[in-house]
């Protein structure tokens, strides 16, 4: 049973990364236990939560549902990679002036997904904002506040 | 910090600098960037990664477990059993939601001689990776001789049903015991008045029967539990907890060791609602770490927390309820038989205080019955009890006021309980806002509002919980540039860095940015008990409240001491100037804070502030909630369309997260209502293991929820706090049940009334 080990070659929130996956890892394994960057969480381990979203190659994926032998090559942002410095983005500064986030363990999900749908789609309506982050569970906030903050990123007016 | 949300103040908390305002939490950079620490993302050089072997049966006798295969594989460094643990005693441990029997405690954690759910752990390896540690529990051979399980409340309760404890008999409130063994841990029964005059009192007496099944927490973050012991004897426990202390009371007596052997560093948390106050893989991080000699780290996958950790029970209920023509309740008999799991202890106590709660009823007997069976042994969850009883019995009250033509608004205010009154349990309320709620509800646009369109209806519910005091610490030092760090003992689970530091901050009259919370371990604090109970708000900001009265004292006597007065001379403002008696040449003395915190150091040092409370009173919570639904008749689905939660916060100390606690107790009570379900197949296999199969709502499920926090101050506090987390899960069920009635005619008896029940009874209804 002894497990093979592989190395892979990445760009992680735009470093160059090299590390040795083994051959049953996630990309949510490798991202957590071989390189070290925890933001990205794991609720369930079978896609059903969206606690573990990265961004790969443009693309939302539940990253534990990704094997980390699969990333060889790939762009994948994370949680840990949306703010520049110590400035925060218009997001997560939304989500911490709607107290979008009550524990805090789905946020890092919630926010790399809403990022995404505001780069595809940056005047959401409140409908498709709640479609696209269905695939996100949130269980302390009853999402009020989530889709407000979201609102306030897109510019627009939140009562 | 910014504080964008600029909403107005209440007119309560006007009088306030820093209470009623939103300024951002101060954990929150940490949450949004992903560098909040959380018990999983724990990583120590050497750690070892653990995993739990669980039981295929819901009922077994273990005959023999052989361990050695596992033993032998590469990268396998330690195997445990029960039997490793020292042999606990039946004595009484705090477990934070009530007590507990040691002896049960640890084989909750890890199965003796029966298992008593599917899922239940049965033994744990620590292996030098996750993958090997996965591959070897596989090797672990279990022979188990397997016994029928007993699944239903009803069952559990009949002669002759299997027994899960041979030992276990029917305790009375009198202490008295069943001479027979029994499923039936316990029988509580309250009462007030005499029911049969209050039944004939009655114009109108309706019954119902209702059951509910077990639902869970449902956290995002799965359990996790690690620990370092040392060749000393001292056991390092790191674990996202809502107790801290209450890990380190559990762990310490299960692994013979003292207190103050044992240091529990409590993570972030990512969720809990009741459900992280148990132990369960806490004490097996700890003997592994022994057995190792290294840390060694647990977490559980969802299936296992699914399985094997604490939901909310299932019950069986019945209500009889009687009124006159003009509204007034005279009676109510209401029997609660509730599921504990596979040990004793479900929240059937807190069912039976809170089940007529809101309600001045002059006849009532409330019985309430803690019953054992194979599913997993229930936590608390979110005003535990009260969801359940209180659907009962306000689905009941919604059916009689339909009865009767009467509006089920009106019908409450006329039977609301005020100030003075006392209920069944024997409690009798202070300052109240119960018709305060109602009358809020009752202006609401929302409840102004028509609704029109086929197979959609508008339903009320009001709810009730007692909410909790106890015992909290806190200690904060005063920086020579008038910042403060506040020391705490309690888990920060949704906002209560922020709710604590606020009121530390509006005692000492300085900005809710010039404290700085911190959360720390046992040994750093004093004793907390668990964020939990609606307490720490009120608790914890009670503590924060008494610290900075003992500074305040301190900067009166320092100033004194400068101006070389007597302290009784010297007073500080609210403003956060101390003032004292004219010098010498008849000018005024005074300080800022800053200015008396910049000359600390050189005046005889820092000032440190403590304060150690334990509250008996709290402050009685109340809520009032308005639904729209529409049935799809077709399918059996119900949608919300529209949601408004009125709740007295007494005072609301940050807004924003009163209408979070709010709105996520809105979101689980309607997923209570609608979907969420434990599914067993009858060999007692929990079919629906997975976020999939068990359905919570998601974003798409949920309208906004409107909300509007009604502030009657509670007297028993200095700040008027009551406590907000829990009584918003209560009103949803029984709510959303009302307005499906209103669409479609139909009386739903269980819950979920999810689309399968709703077409059942529609089926039904129209043969």
């Amino acid at each position: 049973m002894a497990s093979e080990h592989i190395v892979v070659n990445c760009t992680i929130n735009g470093e160059q990364q090299v590390f040795l996956a083994n051959e049953r890892d996630s990309l949510l394994e490798a991202l957590r236990d071989r390189i070290g960057l925890t933001g990205a969480k794991e609720g369930c381990n079978n896609g059903n939560c969206g606690a573990c979203c990265v961004n790969m190659d443009g693309r939302i994926v539940n990253s534990c549902l990704v094997m980390a032998a699969e990333c060889e090559g790939s762009e994948i942002r994370t949680v840990e990679g949306l703010a520049s410095g110590d400035q925060l983005s218009p997001l997560q500064n939304a989500f911490l002036e709607q107290a979008a986030l009550q524990c805090g363990i789905c946020t890092p999900g919630f926010l790399v997904a809403a990022e995404a749908l505001l780069e595809q789609n940056p005047d959401p309506s409140e409908h498709e904002i709640r479609y696209w982050l269905a695939g996100n569970l949130c269980r302390c906030t009853g999402y009020d506040k989530i889709i407000k903050a979201v609102q306030q990123a897109a510019g627009q007016s939140v009562v | 910090m910014v504080t964008a949300q600029s909403k107005p103040q209440s007119a309560e908390t006007e009088k306030y600098n820093v209470i009623g305002t939103r300024p951002i939490r101060h954990d929150g950079v940490d949450k949004v960037t992903g560098a909040a620490q959380y018990g999983a993302d724990l990583n120590l050089p050497g750690m070892l990664a653990g995993r739990v072997l669980r039981s295929p049966h819901a009922h077994a006798r273990i005959v023999s477990i052989d361990t050695s295969k596992a033993e032998a594989l590469d990268g396998v460094l330690a195997v445990i059993t029960n039997a490793d643990f020292p042999r606990a005693s039946d004595e009484v441990i705090d477990t934070g939601e009530g007590t507990a029997q040691l002896n049960w405690v640890l084989d909750n954690v890890i199965a003796s001689d029966k298992v008593l759910y599917k899922g239940h752990a049965v033994a744990a390896v620590a292996a030098t990776d996750h993958h090997i540690a996965e591959d070897a529990i596989e090797l672990i051979e279990v022979e188990y001789e397997v016994l029928t399980p007993v699944l239903d409340v009803r069952d559990a309760m009949v002669d002759g049903s299997p027994l899960l404890h041979e030992s276990l008999h029917t305790g009375e409130m009198d202490g008295s015991k069943s001479d027979n063994p029994s499923n039936t841990a316990s029988h509580l029964q309250f009462t007030k008045g005499d029911l049969d005059t209050g039944f004939a009192d009655a114009d109108v007496v309706i019954e119902r029967e209702f059951e509910t099944s077990m639902a869970h927490q449902g956290y995002i973050e799965p359990h996790n539990g690690s620990a370092y012991y040392r060749a000393d004897g001292t056991l390092d426990i790191w674990t996202s907890t809502q107790g801290a202390f209450v890990v380190r009371d559990s762990v310490a007596p299960l692994l013979q060791l003292s207190p103050s052997q044992v240091k529990v560093t409590p993570m972030e948390i990512g969720g809990g609602f009741g459900g992280k106050i148990p132990v369960y893989l806490e004490p097996l991080a700890a003997l592994l770490s022994q057995k190792t000699g290294r840390p060694v780290k647990l977490t559980m996958n969802r299936e296992e927390v699914l399985l094997a950790t604490g939901p909310t029970s299932g019950t069986y209920m019945r209500v009889r309820m009687g009124a006159k023509r003009d509204g007034t309740i005279t009676a109510a008999d209401v029997h609660l038989a509730f599921e504990a799991g596979a040990y004793p202890g479900s929240p059937v106590g807190a069912g039976a205080m809170c089940a007529l709660a809101p309600y001045d009823i002059p006849n009532q007997r409330i019985d309430g019955y803690d019953v054992v069976v194979n599913k997993p042994k229930t936590a608390a969850y979110r005003a535990p009890g009260a969801p359940q009883s209180e659907f009962a019995t306000e689905s009941v009250l919604n059916e009689l006021a339909e009865e009767l033509g009467l509006d089920p608004l009106e019908m409450r205010l006329k039977n609301a309980c005020e100030e003075g009154a006392q209920r069944a349990d024997g409690f009798t309320y202070g300052v109240i806002g119960n018709v305060e709620c109602l009358q809020a509800a009752q202006e609401s646009p929302h409840w102004q509002s028509e609704l029109e369109g086929p197979n959609r209806g508008r339903g009320i519910a009001q709810g009730f919980w007692f909410n909790i005091g106890f015992e909290s610490s806190a200690y904060a030092q005063v920086n020579g540039d008038g910042t403060v760090p506040l020391v705490l003992g309690s888990t920060d689970i949704g906002g209560t860095r922020a709710s604590l530091a606020m009121q530390l901050a509006e005692t000492l009259g300085i900005s809710a940015e010039d404290v700085r919370p911190h959360v720390v371990d046992t040994n750093s604090v004093g004793y907390t008990q668990v964020t939990g109970g609606s307490r720490t708000t009120f608790a914890g900001g009670w503590a924060a409240y008494e610290t900075a009265m003992d500074i305040r004292r301190q900067m009166e006597e320092r100033a004194a001491q400068i101006w070389e007065c007597d302290a009784a001379d010297v007073s500080y403002g609210d403003d956060a100037i101390i003032r004292g008696p004219q010098d010498e040449d008849g000018n005024d003395q005074q300080f800022t804070f800053k200015e008396l915190a910049g000359q600390l150091v050189t005046s005889g040092g820092h000032i440190v502030g403590r304060a150690d409370v334990n509250k008996t009173s709290s402050g009685p919570a109340f809520a009032t909630h308005i639904v729209d639904v529409e049935v799809d008749p077709d399918t059996g689905k119900v949608d919300i369309l529209r949601y408004t939660a009125v709740q007295d916060a007494g005072t609301a100390i940050h807004p924003a997260y009163v209408e979070g606690q709010m709105q996520g107790g809105v979101a689980q009570g309607v997923g209570m209502a609608l979907n969420e379900e434990y599914y067993y197949d009858e060999s007692g296999d929990l079919k629906n293991a997975s976020l999939l199969d068990y359905r919570m709502p998601t974003a798409l499920d949920l309208p906004m929820i409107e909300t509007n926090i009604v502030e009657v101050p509670n007297p028993g506090h200095p700040y008027g706090v009551r406590g907000v987390g829990e009584v918003p899960i209560i009103p949803p069920a029984p709510a959303v049940r009302a307005a499906i009635a209103n669409a479609i005619g139909v009386h739903m008896s269980e819950l979920p009334m999810s689309p399968r029940a709703i077409l059942d009874a529609t089926v039904l209804d129209d043969e």
